[in-house]
Formats: C-alpha cells, structure tokens, sequence
C-alpha cells in the first residue's frame, strides 16, 4: 500500500531557530498517529506544514505522490501557488486548540460554509449533511446557535463536524483538548474515538493525552528537538522505550499530571 | 443687535446651501470610504517598495491640512505638468475632503481587520475556502461591524470640515451666510443660523453612533439571551 503522506528531510526554521531538523514520515492510509513530546520540539508545526498554513523551508511533502509545496512549470520546479496547494487541502481536515469556529455564523452555518463555498454544493443537500455531521458529533439540537452560546467541548465538537463534511482522507488534531476545562476533555474524546474507530481516514493527533494515544493511535512518535527521536507501536514507545530523554518526558509529564 | 426679523428673513436665504453642503459632505464621504480600501490594497502588496510608497504617500496627506489641500487641488493643481486640469470648486472640494478622510478611515478599516483572529484565516485556510470568500464570508462581516462607530465619527468630523469649500466658493450653507451679510450688514443672525443648523444635523447624528457604538459592544452578547444553552 502507497502512503497517503511523506515527510521527506522536512525541515522549519523561524529565523534562526530550527524547529524542524529533518523529518522523515510515512502516514497510511487510515493509519492513526500520535504525535507527542515536550513543548517547542515542533509537534503542532509538522501537520500546520501539511495543512498549509506554514512553509518548509526545507525538504519534500507529498501527498498521494503529489509535492505539495513545490511544482513543475515547464520543467522548472517553483513554489507551488495557492492553485496548486487548494487542490491538495481538499483531501486535508484541521482541528485547532481555539477551534477557530466562526462566530458570526451559526453551528449549521458554519458547517455548510465549505460545502456550498468550496464543493459548490446546494444549500439543501449541504444542510442535510453538515445534520447528519452535527448529529453524529452530539449536537443535533444545536443548528440555530451560534459558538458564543456552546461550551469549549461542544465547540470542539462542532469544529469536528465543520472539517469532517469535507470528507477528508487525513484528519489533523492539534492539541484539541488542551484549551478545554478538564471536565469537557471526555465528550470530545469520545468523539474522536469514534472516528477513529469507524472512518477510513487517516488521523494525526498531536496531544498530550498520553492514555488517550496508547488507547487508539497505530503508531506514536516522540518528537525531540525537531527530529522523530522515537516511532512504534503506542505500547512499545509510551511503556517500553529506553530513550531517556522519553523517560524524562515521560516521568516529568506524569508527576505534573496534565500540562 | 440680535433681531428676529433679520434671523426669519436670513433663514431662507441660507438655507437653500444645505443641498450643496450636505451634498458635498455624502459625496466626499463616498469617496473617503472607497479611497480608504484603495490604500489598504496599495499599502499590502506584496512589494514593499510600493507598500512603503504609498504608506510615505498617505501619511504627506494626512500630516497636511485639509485647507492646503483644498487650495491645491483648486488653485496649484491646474499648474501641475501633464496630469493638471481645472476643477470645478465643489468638485475640486469633494477630491480634497474625501482622500483627506481616506488616510483616517484607511486606518480604521485596518484596525478593524486586525481585530478578526489570526485563527479566522486559518481555519478558512484549512476549509480550503478561496481568497474571496475567506474575505468576503469570513474576515470583513467580522471586521467591519466593530468600525461602524468609528466610521460614523468621522462623518461627522468631515460634515463640520465641509465649510472649508467656502474659501475657494462653494456656495453652501456658510457661504450663503456670508454673501447675506455683505449684502446687509447683518452678520450676527446668518452665522448663527449656519452653526444652529450644524448643530441640529450632528448632535443627533453623534446620539445615533453613541447607541450604535454599545450595539457593537454587545452583539455577541445579545445572540447569548437568543438561544439558551442547554447541555
């Protein structure tokens, strides 16, 4: 089976500081990541690269064997444009910390919103699935509201719905639930478990939920200092791995319960 | 000597400017909140040779007195080589007023631009929405309402800047008033109808952004008592 995505030698700089030294990944289709590790070594910055919401300044993604970042004009490569890069981010869904939901539209608004702006779709045919979305998500009593009237939880979990219309076939979490009070984490949780266990799509979830990770990533990576210090099996690389500097993390994240 | 027949009779007469001077005031403001969004695309480009140009540009314009203004576009303007031609006096008036007041309402757009989250922009990035509608659907419906008070307050700072026009003879309300008493010796009563008159036009109009003003402040608040929440 071909990888949906490849990270070849990807690396970020922001000025002078290299947040990304090289980073080789495959991601399968339907394949589940976690991604963890101390904060700054570059975890929210590897999907915001593949949302296009960033630039590598180094190395190759592709997605589906397409580069994303780079294309062919007349047998020249040049920095792909936002032509290049639109086609790509259809087959691409974000979840963000703040949610980013749109607060001057309502919950069904802002699920609509890609259907008919981006997909072209009627506005009947876009409200009976961005229903069905909102109702698998748990808010189907909700499509009037607006964000200002929901919890963090339930705004997480119509920014869930707003990207899964879309049908993506890679999903990006980056620290869902960190902005939530702790009694919210559970339904969004729950949510993603869902998913992860009945869509085909594949997931990145970058998180500090380190029990959540084992319980439903294939595959967790240990990111440190801008390099993938450790790739494995959840189980292998949360309770097995002799990395000290994971064993640091680990213990250090641990004593301090959640960061 | 204040006296009221003066004041009736003066009435009329300086009343017929009001067309001109409220006509002058729509007309430039028109043109301030077109010019306004001019500048924002002149100014982010994505040269910053030109951004800086313009910037250089806007700042000449608002570090200058609308007068000056005025009176170069009437009086210098027609000198210029190649680009020179007449104006009339109104509409010589309404170019000067209305790109003076574009370098402020410029800025006010961009501050309300600024106030939408950079997470706006990603998420309609990450819905793949195209640039039109990320500006269109996402960003202006949430920059532009916070403006709107402060758009209003420099309506009404333009309306009072409009008798400037009547040194290159605009014949609006102050005009009229002055043309009333050099014919009568009766300055006291015209004058005094013009600053009743615009008295009466901005107060309520200040009244009306004051209130528009904690509308603004209250509009995701007032969404709240709409739809209860319930868990």
């Amino acid at each position: 089976m071909e990888p949906v995505v490849q990270y070849k030698e990807v690396q970020k700089s922001f000025g002078d500081t290299h947040v990304l030294k090289g980073i080789n990944l495959d991601i399968m289709p339907s394949e589940k990541i976690a991604i963890i590790g101390p904060s700054g070594s570059g975890k929210t910055t590897i999907i915001r690269l593949l949302m296009t919401l960033a630039e590598p300044t180094g190395g190759d993604i592709l997605v589906d064997g397409k580069n994303l970042w780079k294309m062919e004009v007349n047998g020249k490569t040049k920095t792909a444009n936002e032509k290049h890069l639109g086609a790509v981010r259809d087959d691409i869904g974000m979840v963000f910390q703040h949610f980013n939901l749109f607060p001057h539209k309502t919950i069904l608004e802002n699920c609509t919103l890609p259907l008919t702006s981006v997909q072209k779709m009627d506005k009947t045919e876009a409200e009976a699935l961005a229903k069905q979305m909102l109702d698998r998500v748990g808010l189907g009593d909700k499509f009037e509201a607006y964000p200002a009237n929901l919890s963090g939880g339930q705004k997480q979990r119509v920014a869930m719905a707003r990207a899964l219309v879309m049908k993506p076939k890679i999903m990006l979490f980056d620290e869902v639930t960190s902005a939530l009070d702790p009694e919210l984490v559970g339904e969004v949780l729950e949510v993603i478990r869902d998913l992860a266990a009945h869509e085909d799509m594949a997931m990145v979830l970058v998180t500090h939920e380190m029990e959540f990770a084992l319980e439903i990533a294939d595959r967790v990576l240990f990111l440190d200092e801008g390099v993938i210090a450790e790739s494995g099996p959840a189980d292998d690389v949360i309770n097995k791995s002799e990395n000290p500097r994971l064993q640091e993390f680990l213990k250090r994240f641990r004593s301090n319960g959640q960061s | 000597m204040w006296s009221w027949e003066t004041f009736i009779d003066a009435f009329p007469f300086v009343i017929e400017g009001i067309n001109i001077t409220l006509g002058l005031t729509v007309t430039s403001y028109l043109l301030a909140l077109a010019a306004g969004f001019i500048w924002l695309v002149l100014e982010s480009t994505p040269s910053r040779i030109i951004n800086f140009f313009f910037h250089w540009i806007r700042e000449f314009i608002r570090s200058t007195p609308p007068l000056v203004q005025i009176f170069f576009l009437y009086f210098a303007w027609p000198e210029v080589p190649y680009v020179g031609m007449t104006f009339t006096p109104f509409i010589a008036a309404m170019l000067a007023l209305g790109i003076h007041f574009s370098t402020y309402i410029s800025e006010v757009y961009r501050s309300g631009i600024e106030s939408v989250d950079q997470g706006q922009w990603e998420a309609s990035k990450a819905l793949n929405l195209s640039t039109k509608d990320t500006w269109m659907r996402i960003v202006l419906p949430q920059a532009l309402p916070p403006t709107i008070p402060m758009l209003g307050n420099y309506l009404i700072i333009l309306f009072k800047e409009v008798p400037l026009a009547a040194t290159i003879g605009v014949v609006g309300i102050l005009s009229l008033a002055r043309t009333y008493g050099s014919n009568t010796w009766a300055y006291l009563e015209p004058i005094t109808i013009v600053a009743i008159l615009f008295l009466l036009l901005s107060y309520p109009s200040a009244l009306l952004i004051r209130w528009l003003e904690k509308k603004m402040n209250n509009r995701f608040e007032k969404k709240e008592t709409k739809v209860k929440v319930s868990k």
